[in-house]
């Protein structure tokens, strides 16, 4: 892919060839959720274009940031995020009810949301110290272990399914990438197999219990749980090949789709852009996710590869659940779109993403190995 | 595993993994359009049709009811249009919060929320309970504004049903209702539980159900998830019902039930050369405009607890022995049988037949057949059925109607008896006995008829030509076979029954105030209970002797015939001036309303009036102070009996038509 244009150089280190139909994304996902607010663009799609170009001005400072300072910033960022996490428990304990975020004047943080790209920062960096030697040990499985499942029952108590699922999966892709022992992964498989059920039965909050009762046959209770997935799918079906066309969504406008600007903005768009705007989106998450792991393929050092690798594995892991769950493939668990859904955590968690990516991207440039 | 594990080791791994979770997230995105084309292209049809259903939301527009109107085109029953309020009870939050909250905005009395509270509880949620109808625009509209906070209330502009003339008409036409589960069950259709949707109850509203009802229209309305309406689709008319056109003369029937004043009982008029009912009346009756709405609860108890039954129609479903009405009928088959009609026997105050007297109810002396009729002398009787069979004399009075069941739509009419040997040996296992036929002779006994059977014998009688009641009318003109009489067999029938009214007979009151119209007539008593508990004519109302009359007009060229029949009225006496009234109505209607209002004035109005008061009296004495009911809209006047006045004096100015349907200014529904 070669431009015809020559940039100048800061310029043209800029990947492009994501940032466009990154945009192009993010512009598309503000045109259904102006369609969202009934042909308006308040409550929700000025505020999504608003934040994507505060989150963008964010990712492009990362971009700058040397890679020894991510290395540097590593441990003690995961700190910080776990003593926040641990604070919401607190305050939350305090204020008597569960609570997800943090408020400091306007800005209201939701550490469960940082911790997703810092778990994978943190694991990145240990397994990067790792001596090679030790990956067949018992070295390469329980610190990492212990690292993921502080966070993770922080949040689980929140309760918020969702992330936990969000940063099990970021921290074992990178565990996975890492090139610990096939056998182990196997083995737990077959554990989680076992677990599940227990799990199910054991662990779930009644309301979680539910929604997976409902993913399993939403029609077990049409006014309920089910209701969403049914009208979603509603929604996603009567849309058909070209869409009912912009502003035209019965389900969306006359409010029987639920969360149409944010848990199921994918199927507020189906129904108005039919399959081509659903095949439009799924490529350019395809896009962004193939540069991602080339990003991290062409990564010269075991940090910089993991890095970029569960930057691109948490992207995907809201992308393919939130798509799953739309369709009627994978439980309601509350998790947004990417880029499209109204919501400020969701974009600035992805735009970390990618502003990590675009940093590793630039590291990639620069190609010279962090040294251990 | 000792492998020695080296820094490119792991690289390798590395890009091997990464291509594996780039085939999975490759596999998963492939999964997803799979997905979706499988939803949005194959089931696309299915999809797009829940979306519609979900979008739109259709409402059945209760369908007018088509009128029922009088011979002469004039609603006896028709529509008026009002706001209404229904409650859906599946749809309501808060039922007792509801009707508070209702009651308040309509201005309820508490014995009303009661009502509703009552409807709410028992209409287990499956139909449409009426609130209030014929609302004021005022307090529709405070309801409709209160909306959010009422789910399950249906404000609505519809049509209710209007009979002009109320409880005249209400055992004839019954009365229309929301459907209840049986009847929803036996016609398991969306419009029976459509808020507003009556159909017919009782008498010829529920008979001719499906010709009245007509076609509902439907509102296709697009609807927000809560049920909010965002904007009308489309509009289809209903198409409304078909009329039924009745042979009831309107205004007559109108009269004959306001006549009856304050007994209880009936008048049936039938025309003599078709068999056309032109009238059946029955009295005490309930308001069929105020059933239609729903039955309040006083008003229930108020017409249940009436020992004069409201709630029965007693033309079709009243049973009295017919008494000396059927003498004449009795004489004709005499005459039939031979027997010659100067043929006298001497009266004696009664016959001994076994061991046992039968007083005739005075010494006649020598009794010929006029003779008998015009002064009801027994004796006569007890003689000549004994000669003749009773066997015969029974065959012949099925022939002449009584006992029959006539080919008439109605919801029930009861048979009554005529007894025979055959008849008494089946029912009771007993031998028919001498005095038996005594007792049948004149009339009692096991007799039992119904008041249109009397009149149906009292036309056939008055023309020899086998007439059937008929009460649809439609453009044929009825074939009426002769019976078979010789004419001066029924010339003297007619003459001895003229004489009853006209000569020395025992009706003579019931003269008619007419000039040139004479009217012929036989009375009748009814024993109740036996002489030794109460002498028929005083004591205790429930033991006076049902009063009788049958008769035709003008004698000597029958027109009209009928029968009116008063409930321990003590004595054909209070059967016959209603009789003479009705007929003079019918060839003078001005007389007959002279008479009428002077009537009126005593009794404390009319029917409709009365009814109204006894409801504010029984209401009051329940303890519960109810609101007048509203004025009874001067719509379709044209039925009731002044109407009929003021038709004849126009019809002098405008001599070939009355002006008919376009007088009747009914509302265009």
């Amino acid at each position: 892919m070669k431009r015809a244009v020559t940039l100048p150089a800061p310029l043209a280190e800029i990947p492009w060839g994501m940032l466009v139909p990154l945009c192009a994304l993010v512009a598309f996902g503000a045109a259904v959720l102006h369609s969202a607010a009934g042909g308006s663009m308040s409550p929700y799609a000025g505020s999504h274009l608003l934040r994507f170009a505060i989150f963008a001005l964010m990712a492009l400072v990362m971009w700058r940031i040397p890679r020894d300072w991510t290395f540097l910033m590593a441990y003690p960022g995961y700190v910080v995020v776990l003593l926040l996490l641990l604070g919401v428990e607190i305050l939350g304990q305090v204020g008597g009810g569960s609570q997800r975020w943090l408020e400091a004047g306007p800005i209201r943080i939701q550490p469960s949301e940082l911790m997703k790209p810092t778990i994978v920062l943190v694991l990145a960096s240990y397994f990067h110290t790792l001596p090679v030697g030790l990956i067949n040990t018992w070295r390469a499985i329980v610190p990492p272990a212990a690292l993921m499942v502080m966070p993770m029952g922080l949040v689980l108590m929140q309760p918020d399914l969702g992330t936990t699922l969000a940063i099990a999966f970021g921290g074992a892709i990178v565990i996975f990438l890492a090139g610990l022992p096939m056998r182990w992964f196997v083995g737990a498989g077959l554990a989680g197999v076992i677990i599940a059920p227990l799990a199910y039965f054991f662990g779930l909050q009644d309301y979680q219990r539910r929604r997976v009762d409902t993913f399993l046959d939403p029609e077990s209770d049409p006014q309920g749980a089910g209701y969403h997935i049914i009208q979603s799918k509603i929604a996603i079906g009567s849309g058909g090949i070209p869409g009912k066309g912009f502003g035209e969504g019965s389900q969306s406008h006359l409010d029987y789709l639920p969360e149409p600007h944010t848990d199921f903005v994918f199927a507020t768009m189906a129904e108005e852009w039919g399959l081509l705007g659903g095949i439009f989106v799924l490529l350019v998450f395809g896009i962004i996710l193939r540069w991602g792991l080339n990003v991290a393929r062409a990564a010269p050092d075991r940090f910089s590869r993991l890095l970029a690798g569960g930057l691109t594995a948490t992207i995907f892991f809201y992308v393919a659940i939130n798509l799953m769950m739309v369709m009627g493939l994978a439980p309601v668990v509350g998790i947004p779109l990417p880029f499209m859904s109204h919501g400020g955590s969701s974009m600035m968690t992805n735009m970390i993403c990618i502003g990590g990516l675009m940093m590793v991207d630039r590291w990639n440039r620069q190609s010279s190995p962090l040294s251990n | 595993m000792a492998k020695p594990v080296s820094s490119n080791n792991l690289k390798h791994t590395f890009e091997r993994r990464t291509f594996v979770v780039g085939a999975v997230q490759g596999g998963i995105g492939l999964l997803l359009a799979a997905r979706m084309g499988y939803i949005a292209v194959a089931e696309n049809e299915k999809y797009l049709m829940e979306a519609e259903s979900n979008r739109v939301n259709l409402t059945l527009i209760p369908p007018r009811r088509g009128w029922i109107l009088d011979r002469n085109g004039s609603p006896l029953a028709s529509n008026r249009a009002d706001f209404r309020v229904d409650i859906i009870p599946e749809r309501v939050d808060d039922v007792e919060a509801t009707v508070e909250m209702l009651g308040d905005l309509l201005d309820f009395e508490p014995a009303q929320k009661q009502d509703l509270a009552d409807n709410l509880q028992n209409a287990a949620g499956f139909s449409a309970v009426p609130v209030a109808s014929g609302l004021r625009y005022e307090k529709f509209a405070a309801v409709s504004v209160r909306l959010p906070e009422l789910p399950g209330v249906v404000p609505q502009r519809g049509y209710s049903r209007y009979y002009p003339t109320g409880p005249s008409v209400g055992h004839l036409l019954g009365y229309v209702g929301a459907a209840s589960r049986e009847e929803y069950d036996e016609e398991p259709i969306p419009l029976l539980v459509t808020p507003g949707f009556k159909l017919g109850k009782d008498g010829l509203e529920q008979q001719f159900e499906q010709q009245l009802r007509g076609e509902a229209g439907a509102r296709r309305v697009e609807v927000t998830a809560s049920g909010k309406i965002v904007r009308d689709l489309e509009t289809r008319e209903d198409i409304q019902g078909d009329a039924v056109r009745l042979t009831i003369d309107g205004p007559l029937q109108d009269y004959a039930a306001r006549r009856l004043g304050l007994e209880s009982g009936s008048v049936v008029v039938m025309d003599c050369l078709t068999g056309d009912l032109l009238c059946m009346a029955s009295m005490p009756s309930f308001d069929p405009n105020s059933f239609s709405d729903g039955i309040g609860r006083i008003e229930y108890q108020m017409l249940s607890e009436n020992d004069r039954v409201p709630l029965r129609n007693k033309v079709l479903k009243g049973l009295y022995p017919p008494g000396s009405t059927i003498k004449p009928m009795h004489c004709m088959e005499f005459l039939q049988e031979g027997i010659d009609p100067e043929e006298t026997i001497i009266c004696a105050g009664g016959r001994r037949v076994g061991n046992r007297f039968f007083r005739c109810h005075s010494n006649h002396g020598s009794v010929n057949m006029a003779k008998a009729i015009y002064s009801s002398c027994d004796s006569y009787f007890y003689d000549f059925a004994r000669r003749v069979g009773f066997d015969k004399v029974a065959a012949f009075a099925e022939r002449m109607g009584l006992g029959q069941q006539y080919p008439l739509p109605v919801t029930s009419q009861f048979y009554g008896t005529v007894p025979n040997p055959a008849w008494k040996k089946e029912k009771f296992g007993r031998e028919w006995q001498d005095f038996d036929t005594v007792n049948a002779s004149i009339g009692q006994g096991y007799y039992l008829t119904n008041p249109l059977q009397l009149a149906v014998m009292s036309a056939r009688l008055a023309t020899g030509k086998n007439l059937l009641p008929r009460l649809i009318l439609d453009d044929s003109t009825p074939v009426v076979d002769d019976l078979g009489f010789a004419p001066e067999h029924i010339e003297y029938v007619r003459r001895a029954m003229n004489d009853v009214v006209n000569g020395p007979g025992t009706a003579r009151r019931a003269r008619l105030p007419i000039d040139g119209v004479q009217m012929a007539g036989k009375t009748g008593t009814a024993q109740v209970v036996s002489l030794s508990v109460s002498d028929g004519r005083s004591g205790p109302w429930k033991y006076r002797d049902h009063g009788l009359f049958v008769f035709f007009a003008p004698f000597d060229n029958p027109r009209y015939a009928g029968a009116v029949v008063i409930e321990h009225g003590g004595g054909s006496g209070s059967a016959y001036p209603v009789a003479r009234d009705v007929m003079t109505f019918l060839f003078d209607p001005q007389k007959g309303l002279e008479a009428l209002h002077a009537l009126e004035k005593q009794w404390g109005g009319t029917a409709q009036e009365r009814l109204d008061a006894d409801y504010m009296r029984f209401a009051e004495a329940a303890g519960v102070d109810i609101p007048a009911p509203p004025d009874p809209i001067t719509l379709a006047r044209q039925v009731e009996a002044e109407a009929r006045a003021e038709a004849d004096a126009y019809q002098d100015a405008v001599r070939d038509n009355r002006i008919g349907n376009a007088q009747t200014g009914g509302e265009p529904t």
